[in-house]
């Protein structure tokens, strides 16, 4: 099993590596696919087997579904991948990796002196979360159950108003919306011409 | 009778809060009725609450109406403290109050800001009943600090002529300068004592400090500090003669029955610190005995009739400072009454004078008044002759008799104390009868254009009255006294007898008429000769100038002061704190740079954060 | 453990890096996954169903955050015309 945690581990680390740098969308959408299952793998090698099968349904399918369906839409080709690559350069890299780096050197460290990073990993049955998850966490439920449906509606909301958009980018003003922002914004900024010297 | 303690100083405080809230919507009968009235309620009460407590027959009443805060062992009570000394101080300020304001219901009818006037004298009844009945010394130092307001809001009265808004200042500031040594006094006391209870604290500190202690010694002159200021001694009496700004009845009111007393009043309070420190008490002597003298010379070559009775009222709060150096309480106590009756009345009369000549101040151009305004002229003679003390008929003459006596027989008395009282006594004659007879005799220099109406003729008369025969309350209110005060413990030094210290005070008083007769009714030349001197116009100008202090202060203190503000216009420590807030301002102009609005920024300004934060959390 | 760190940092370079708005919602997922790992590698350690149910959560609050966030991309791209983050920002310091 260990092997099989270990192999999972280092396909999940590529995968992500591949996720970060694809200049193509689609491809780094497969990439993080591959890496969520990998991950599933390791879940189950750590003894959850019903989180292993989570992760495979939800997030490798349904959420990544929803990725490549928004991809889809914005149907990027080409061009944006162009775009990504222009992008794409050492200098926009290396400050980023620069700080993930230390804060995974800091991580690490916490994690090794602690000196317990590695154990037998004691399978839990779903049947136990189930008797937790609606026994002392179902407050937690609730709201996660609220969370959603507020995601639910949020999406909708936002949905709706690419429609009326849609329409509008038919009439004249287009960027009425962005007017208004940016008045809004020049207004909550006003007081910083007065107080210029 | 006695619950009603509490009355005395709430009906002024109410009636001077209606008159300041809804004053110029009433119509100037109800200010008039409700001003009066309200002090003339004060005085019905304080003589009911005194007839109740003479049957009652205790020595002392103390009526506790709230705490006022507690903290930590800090607990002052908002409590009234009733015995002889208050008492009979409650009931002069209340009787005497009440004449004055009926006085100026009349004096005042023609200004614009009648209510004003009554709010504030109100407010300042309130005040000064506060001071006097207040049972532990932060209420004192309340009552204190109100007289002192009402007296600078009444002196600059009449505040469009900044000459008065002046006057009201350097009142304010001189007497401030004394109010900080007491309030150094009381915090002292406390710290040492740990109340301010003024009857625990009397208590606590004979049985804690020696006779001559230190502590003693330096509260008993912060208090006297106070007191100086307040009552306008030696050297802080600077104030008073300016105050005269003011509108007469205040200035009897205020600058000379009342609250200039206050000074006394503390310090015969606080007696029993005194005793503690027999350095003090001789310092309040001397302060007198010199300020009686001083301000008597100055008295006598004013030409401004108000100024001349300032200078004399200074004179008189000598005598009871001395009388209080000395060890004589009881007498600095009647001379206050005595005092309160005929130095109101001459301010009262003055008032008549001033107005009748059409605001005329200068008495050179007054004179031969005594046919036209017969009444002025008695009552203002009788409060003159119990000023200058004519022996045996004027309450004035038992006063100043029992001082001048204290002050070689009582306890702390010196010869050279006594010469300064009887010196002082010619002084008073001298001057006294210089302004009778430069104002009232001789020949008419201006017109009378108004005479006194009923309202002002009747405290004339009554305080008239008042002036002789407070003299016949003597026996029994010094037996009385004693009772709140340790009594005069007299015994003959030198040759002197008592009756020959009263023969010598009867002679003072014939000594000083007489030259006051021949200097300014006979041969008004031979005045003008002796001023007209090298060493005369000079002497004349530095008392005119009451001995140079004014002028001394200006450049040892007003000066200096003016200086630095000059150089500090730009105000350095201010500096510090604009710089602050122009420190905050870069700041922000620098830090709202950072606000671009790129989301990734501040994604990594959060990584790095928590980087920086990690890295702390593990090595620190 | 060290998955979980190494998974979270490297989503963390990529939402800080990358300027295109799919892909820094790709890395937030990355982010929130490296925690649902390191949760349930915790909680296997001591054989607690705790770790699980957080991972729950964590999965719930995910397609909530996507569900908005690629509504959010959508009516970006229909006003900008681009997924760069920058272009949304009118904000000049």
């Amino acid at each position: 099993m260990d092997a099989a945690f270990y192999i999972a581990s280092v396909v999940a680390i590529g995968a992500t590596v591949l996720t970060i740098t694809r200049t193509n969308a689609v491809h780094a959408l497969l990439y993080l696919i591959l890496s969520l299952l990998a991950v599933a793998v390791a879940f189950y090698t750590m003894g959850a087997p019903f989180i292993a099968a989570l992760e495979v349904i939800i997030y490798a399918g349904a959420i990544m579904v929803l990725f490549i369906f928004i991809v889809m839409m914005l149907n990027l080709g080409e061009r944006a991948a162009a775009l990504e690559r222009r992008w794409r350069t050492p200098g926009m890299w290396r400050g980023p990796a620069i700080l993930a780096g230390l804060l995974l050197i800091e991580v690490a460290y916490l994690l090794l002196r602690a000196g317990n990073a590695t154990g037998a990993a004691q399978a839990v049955e779903p049947k136990q979360v189930a008797m937790a998850l609606f026994g002392p966490y179902l407050i937690g439920v609730e709201l996660s159950s609220i969370l959603l449906l507020a995601g639910m509606i949020g999406a909708y909301h936002l949905g709706m108003r690419k429609i009326e958009e849609m329409r509008e980018e038919h009439g004249t003003h287009i960027d009425e919306g962005r007017v208004v922002a940016s008045g809004d914004l020049v207004h909550a900024g006003a007081d910083r011409a007065d107080r210029a010297p | 009778m006695l619950e009603l303690l509490w009355l005395i100083p709430a009906i002024p405080f109410a009636s001077a809060l209606v008159l300041s809230v809804f004053g110029p919507r009433f119509s100037r009968r109800g200010v008039a009725v409700m001003g009066a009235g309200s002090i003339a309620a004060a005085a019905v009460i304080a003589m009911l609450v005194a007839v109740g407590f003479l049957r009652s027959g205790s020595s002392t009443y103390t009526q506790v109406l709230w705490k006022w805060i507690r903290v930590d062992g800090f607990e002052p009570e908002i409590g009234l403290h009733l015995d002889a000394l208050s008492l009979v101080m409650v009931l002069v300020v209340t009787f005497v109050g009440f004449f004055i304001h009926l006085y100026s219901t009349e004096f005042m009818a023609e200004d614009e800001d009648y209510s004003r006037f009554f709010a504030y004298m109100n407010l300042f009844v309130g005040s000064m009943i506060t001071l006097l009945l207040a049972d532990n010394l932060l209420l004192l130092y309340l009552g204190w600090e109100g007289v002192g307001l009402c007296s600078y809001l009444l002196i600059g009265f009449w505040y469009r002529d900044p000459e008065n808004g002046l006057a009201a200042r350097k009142a304010f500031i001189v007497t401030r300068v004394g109010d900080t040594a007491m309030s150094i006094a009381l915090l002292l006391l406390f710290t040492r004592l740990g109340t301010l209870n003024i009857q625990e604290l009397m208590q606590r500190a004979s049985q804690n400090w020696p006779v001559g202690s230190s502590v003693a010694t330096l509260a008993a002159f912060l208090l006297l500090g106070g007191a100086v200021g307040k009552s306008a001694q030696l050297p802080l009496q600077v104030w008073l003669p300016d105050a005269m700004a003011g509108p007469t009845p205040t200035s009897a009111l205020i600058h000379a029955a009342t609250m200039v007393t206050a000074g006394v009043y503390l310090i015969a309070r606080t007696h029993v610190l005194f005793q503690l420190a027999p350095a003090a008490q001789l310092a309040v002597a001397v302060v007198g005995a010199a300020t009686l003298l001083l301000a008597g010379c100055s008295a006598l070559v004013q030409y401004d009739l108000k100024r001349a009775l300032a200078y004399s009222t200074i004179s008189q709060i000598g005598y009871m400072f001395l009388a209080l150096g000395v060890g004589a309480w009881t007498a600095a106590i009647f001379h206050f009454l005595t005092h309160a009756f005929f130095k109101a009345l001459l301010f009262l009369c003055a008032g008549v004078v001033i107005e009748a000549l059409g605001g005329e101040h200068d008495i050179f151009r007054m004179g031969g008044l005594r046919h036209r305004l017969p009444l002025t002229f008695w009552a203002f003679f009788l409060a003159g002759c119990s000023m200058s003390g004519l022996p045996l008929i004027t309450a004035g003459y038992f006063s100043k008799d029992l001082i001048i006596w204290g002050a070689l027989a009582a306890e702390h008395g010196h010869a050279a104390l006594w010469w300064a009282g009887a010196a002082g006594a010619v002084l008073t004659a001298l001057y006294t009868f210089r302004l009778i007879f430069v104002v009232f005799f001789g020949d008419i220099r201006t017109p009378v254009i108004r005479t006194p109406g009923l309202a002002m003729t009747i405290p004339l008369a009554v305080l008239g009255i008042g002036a002789v025969l407070a003299g016949y309350l003597k026996n029994p209110l010094i037996s009385y006294l004693t009772s709140a005060l340790p009594p005069t413990d007299t015994r003959q030094r030198g040759f002197m007898t008592e009756d020959m210290s009263r023969a010598a005070l009867a002679f003072a008083f014939a000594i000083g008429v007489y030259f006051a007769y021949l200097l300014y009714r006979r041969s008004p030349e031979l005045a003008e000769r002796v001023v007209a001197t090298t060493g005369g116009r000079k002497v004349r100008a530095w008392w005119f100038s009451d001995w140079g202090f004014d002028w001394l202060y200006d450049r040892a203190f007003v000066r200096p002061f003016v200086w630095i503000a000059n150089i500090n216009r730009g105000d350095f420590i201010d500096g510090f704190y604009s710089g602050i807030a122009r420190a905050a301002d870069s700041l922000y102009r620098d830090l709202s740079l950072t606000e671009t609005g790129r989301v990734r920024w501040y994604a990594a300004a959060i990584l790095a954060g928590t980087v920086v934060f990690a890295a702390l959390a593990l090595w620190l | 453990m060290l998955l979980a760190a190494i998974l979270f940092t490297l989503g963390l370079i990529g939402l800080i890096a990358r300027r295109n708005l799919v892909f820094v919602l790709m890395s937030l997922e990355i982010m929130l996954n490296a925690a649902g790992v390191a949760f349930i590698a915790a909680g296997a350690r001591w054989g607690q169903p705790d770790g699980q149910i957080m991972f729950l959560f964590i999965l719930a609050m995910a397609a909530a955050e996507v569900s908005v966030g690629l509504a959010l991309v959508l009516q970006l791209y229909h006003r900008f015309k681009t997924l760069d983050d920058e272009a949304p920002s009118e904000m000049r310091g």
